[in-house]
């Protein structure tokens, strides 16, 4: 009598361990149903030719639905270890949106001043006032002689990031 | 009276919210401008002069109908929207409305210095061309002539959506004005009024409403006092004119506006009636208790 | 088989078959409320209305609205607004509902708050009433990103970035919640699946158990007294009405709600066809920029109050981020809310005017709730952000501060 109960147990447990992971599968699969698509990640390079830039006055393009702020620096312009440097040109290429809460900083007065809250970078993207709590994010880049593809890792990119 | 007490402070409390929320918050986002004033003493105008508008057609046969048209008069445009805009970088306006729809003054000042008259020196100098050259060489009183001769030509009357078609449309689409045949496009292509204008002008089917009335009004008579910086132009417009154009905005924007105002009015009426046999029921019910 | 003999009427019919007589007495007739009650407790029935208005307006713009991010202003701002008969109107009731829902759960959540209605066996009605309040945040918030205005992206920007502040998988977590890297049409598609089915599927479940989780602990009444609703029914079905201290839901309670709900119609009427700016704000009629930023960008008014706590903090304290302490602010202040049964000490149900040292809390709480809303919608510089900073430490304070508070009450009540 005892032998049967401890069997139904035993069953009734099991059923449910198998039932728990059909669920658990299912779950996982909807994660992935939510996962933004492949062609969507893939989608994700332009090219941007420097060598047009003016010097001190920045260009904003778009990669991934981002701004992204490129600034060739003038001589005046402090430099970074964030800057990237193409033979005797350094440039800024920064994702141009807040890192408080995204909105897209506006150009004045040699720096780029966010309007929502008052943040300030300066003109190599670090931020020097108000609430952002770090410098402006760089974009994942390669370099290909003046010009720059936007979404691959480049050695340049990784050098930058570290700064 | 207890209950009239509690719905007081309810009250009380939502309207300090409200009024905190609202007028108060957006008195200090958008502080208070000039208002729009419809002079244009600030550049140099007719000076009080009459010209005599059978000289005025002399010289602009001779001076303005190389690139504008005046179709009521039988110069029609030379050249189709394209070709204009790419030659121009925005098409140019036909002159045949001017009379009427731009003050008298600030038309004398335009023609004489256009960059200044439409306050964009900013953007049209060494570096950039304006594409209308100034006519300061000529005397007042020739320009006066001019400004006598349009305002000859000038109908005597428009509708909204002709003021707007002349004073807006070379650079603005207003596209919920015909959203199946396409018709309120800008006359001006894309590509070459961002290039002429550093950006696009935004279509303005909805700016009636995302802006509203009073700044518009503002904005128009002077661009530079809300968006210090912008490209847009002066335009001139007198007070009717601009209150046309800002009532065709509304006409495209905001059609139902009639029908929201008088259908409000009748199911307001329908409710107090609907609240007075509420409170009749309930008093009923209630009587007993 | 049950036995069925021939009814003899409509109604016996469906009460043969239903027990639809006896479902009307256990829901209705002799479902009983206390009578020592004003029109505060008419707001459940004002909630319950508002949202019937919600869906069905948004049953009929779901006609003519096109979830994609190339149609979707138009199809709300054009063939909606302009096109369709009474388009308009639908899409006012529904913005302005959207709106004045949050007036009403405000109102009815302070109630609630004021009169002890969440503790000594209520805890559920409360608990199951935040989850409410979270879902119609969430509703609210889907709702918004549809027209497709510059508030709704920049707004869906600003708050899918929060996400980004989790450690380790924020920013993963970011691009997941999106379906992009950017605020994009994938974004707008699952929001739109959101809003308009699983969260009003969701909220009519949560309604569910919400008024379900009355009837046990019955609703409370002006004084807080507990009331032996067996006998009082007793008293109310003997004929002796006027002694009874109890109510039928139907038709008595009910008919006080109707009446209230007749003057709430004119005040939502009004507001939908003559003042509708503070819900349709006029930048949302700017169709969306990602390249643009409006000069201000702030939510809807129901959220300002969070939206404040979370920007409070906008200098580092103690080695953490501002950044981060608005972020934990934030979640703190957006938790605390479901915990009050549990941080509440005092053991008795009474009203706020029966426990000073609570009523000054509660009206410490309603100033600091109004500073906050307030300040959430000016722009953060200067003197106001100091404000915020200092409104911010006064709302987690105060909840630090009411277990002592609540204990000193019920001492000095002699019921500790």
């Amino acid at each position: 009598m005892s032998d049967n109960v401890k069997r139904r147990d035993f069953l009734g447990y099991s059923f449910a361990a198998v039932a728990a992971v059909g669920g658990a599968a299912s779950l996982v699969a909807m994660k992935q149903t939510w996962d933004p698509l492949p062609s969507v990640l893939a989608a994700g390079f332009t090219e941007v030719d420097l060598s047009n830039a003016k010097p001190g006055t920045p260009s904003t393009v778009t990669w991934r639905g981002k701004p992204i702020f490129i600034l060739k620096k003038t001589d005046a312009m402090e430099q970074s270890g964030r800057d990237l440097v193409i033979g005797s040109d350094r440039y800024t290429v920064a994702i141009g949106l807040c890192t408080h809460l995204g909105c897209i900083p506006a150009w004045k007065d040699e720096m780029w001043k966010c309007a929502c809250h008052g943040g300030e970078f300066n003109s190599s993207g670090v931020n020097t006032f108000g609430p952002p709590p770090r410098p402006l994010d760089i974009p994942p880049f390669s370099v290909k002689g003046t010009v720059i593809v936007l979404g691959e890792e480049g050695p340049e990119y990784k050098q930058m990031a570290q700064a | 009276m207890r209950e009239l007490k509690i719905f007081a402070v309810v009250v009380v409390i939502t309207l300090i919210t409200y009024w905190g929320i609202e007028p108060f918050a957006h008195s200090q986002m958008h502080p208070s401008v000039e208002p729009a004033e419809y002079s244009f003493g600030d550049v140099d105008g007719l000076k009080g002069m009459n010209g005599s508008a059978s000289n005025g057609a002399e010289l602009v046969a001779s001076n303005c109908t190389a690139c504008h048209s005046i179709e009521s008069q039988g110069f029609p445009a030379v050249m189709d929207h394209e070709t204009a805009a790419a030659s121009y970088g925005v098409v140019p306006p036909d002159l045949g409305s001017s009379g009427l729809i731009y003050d008298e003054n600030y038309l004398a000042a335009f023609i004489k210095d256009p960059v200044t008259a439409s306050k964009l020196n900013h953007v049209f100098g060494d570096d950039k061309a304006h594409p209308m050259p100034g006519y300061d060489w000529m005397s007042d009183e020739e320009i006066a002539d001019v400004v006598a001769y349009l305002q000859s030509i000038a109908p005597a009357s428009m509708t909204n959506k002709e003021v707007f078609t002349d004073a807006c449309q070379r650079c603005h689409s207003i596209h919920y004005g015909d959203m199946m045949g396409g018709s309120m496009a800008a006359y001006t292509p894309k590509a070459e009024i961002t290039a002429y204008m550093g950006k696009l002008p935004p279509d303005i089917s909805q700016h009636v409403i995302s802006r509203g009335e009073k700044y518009l009004h503002e904005f128009i008579n002077d661009p530079q006092k809300h968006l210090e910086g912008t490209a847009m132009p002066r335009v001139g417009l007198t007070q009717d004119s601009e209150a046309q154009v800002i009532a065709y905005m509304s006409e495209v924007g905001d059609s139902n506006k009639d029908e929201r105002n008088s259908l409000g009015v009748k199911v307001l009426a329908y409710l107090v009636i609907f609240a007075v046999f509420a409170w009749l029921w309930k008093a009923k019910i209630w009587r007993d208790l | 088989m049950a036995q069925f003999t021939k009814a003899n009427s409509v109604g016996e019919w469906f009460d043969q078959r239903l027990a639809t007589n006896k479902f009307m007495k256990v829901m209705m007739t002799e479902y009983w409320i206390p009578k020592n009650v004003n029109f505060l407790w008419a707001m459940g029935v004002v909630l319950a209305v508002t949202f019937g208005i919600l869906v069905i307006s948004g049953i009929f713009l779901m006609m003519y609205y096109k979830p994609d991010v190339n149609l979707a202003f138009n199809s709300v701002n054009y063939t909606i607004m302009q096109e369709v008969a009474y388009g308009w109107l639908f899409r006012h009731m529904h913005g302005v509902a959207a709106s004045v829902v949050f007036l009403v759960i405000y109102i009815h959540m302070l109630t609630g708050i004021y009169y002890g209605s969440y503790k000594k066996g209520r805890e559920m009605i409360w608990i199951s009433g935040m989850l409410l309040f979270v879902t119609f945040s969430a509703a609210g918030f889907s709702g918004y990103m549809l027209p497709w205005g510059q508030m709704s992206y920049w707004a869906a920007m600003v708050i899918t970035n929060l996400f980004g502040g989790i450690p380790f998988i924020g920013d993963a977590l970011v691009v997941w919640i999106r379906g992009d890297f950017n605020v994009a049409d994938a974004t707008l598609t699952r929001f739109f699946m959101l809003h308009v089915f699983l969260l009003p599927m969701v909220i009519l479940g949560v309604i569910a158990l919400h008024f379900y989780s009355l009837r046990v602990p019955h609703v409370n009444n002006q004084e807080g007294e507990e009331i032996d609703f067996d006998t009082e029914a007793e008293k109310y079905l003997a004929g002796n009405k006027k002694e009874s201290k109890v109510i039928p839901f139907w038709p008595v309670f009910l008919s006080k709600d109707f009446a209230v709900l007749g003057i709430f119609f004119i005040f939502y009427f009004y507001l939908v066809f003559y003042h509708y700016s503070f819900a349709m704000d006029p930048i949302n009629f700017e169709p969306a920029n990602s390249m643009v930023t409006p000069p201000h960008i702030y939510p809807e008014w129901y959220f300002l109050w969070s939206y404040e706590v979370l920007r409070g903090f906008f200098f580092d304290i103690a080695g953490i981020k501002a950044f981060d302490l608005g972020l934990m602010a934030f979640g703190v202040a957006n938790i605390i809310f479901f915990l009050l049964p549990f941080i509440d000490r005092d053991p008795e149900v009474l009203p706020a005017h029966k426990r000073p040292r609570f009523n000054i809390w509660f009206w410490i709480l309603m100033v600091d709730l109004i500073v906050l809303t307030v300040y959430g919608k000016l722009p953060p510089t200067g003197v106001n952000a100091w404000v915020g900073f200092f409104s911010s430490i006064t709302f987690l304070g105060l909840f630090i501060a009411l277990p002592f508070v609540t204990k000193a009450d019920a001492k000095a009540r002699g019921a500790l």
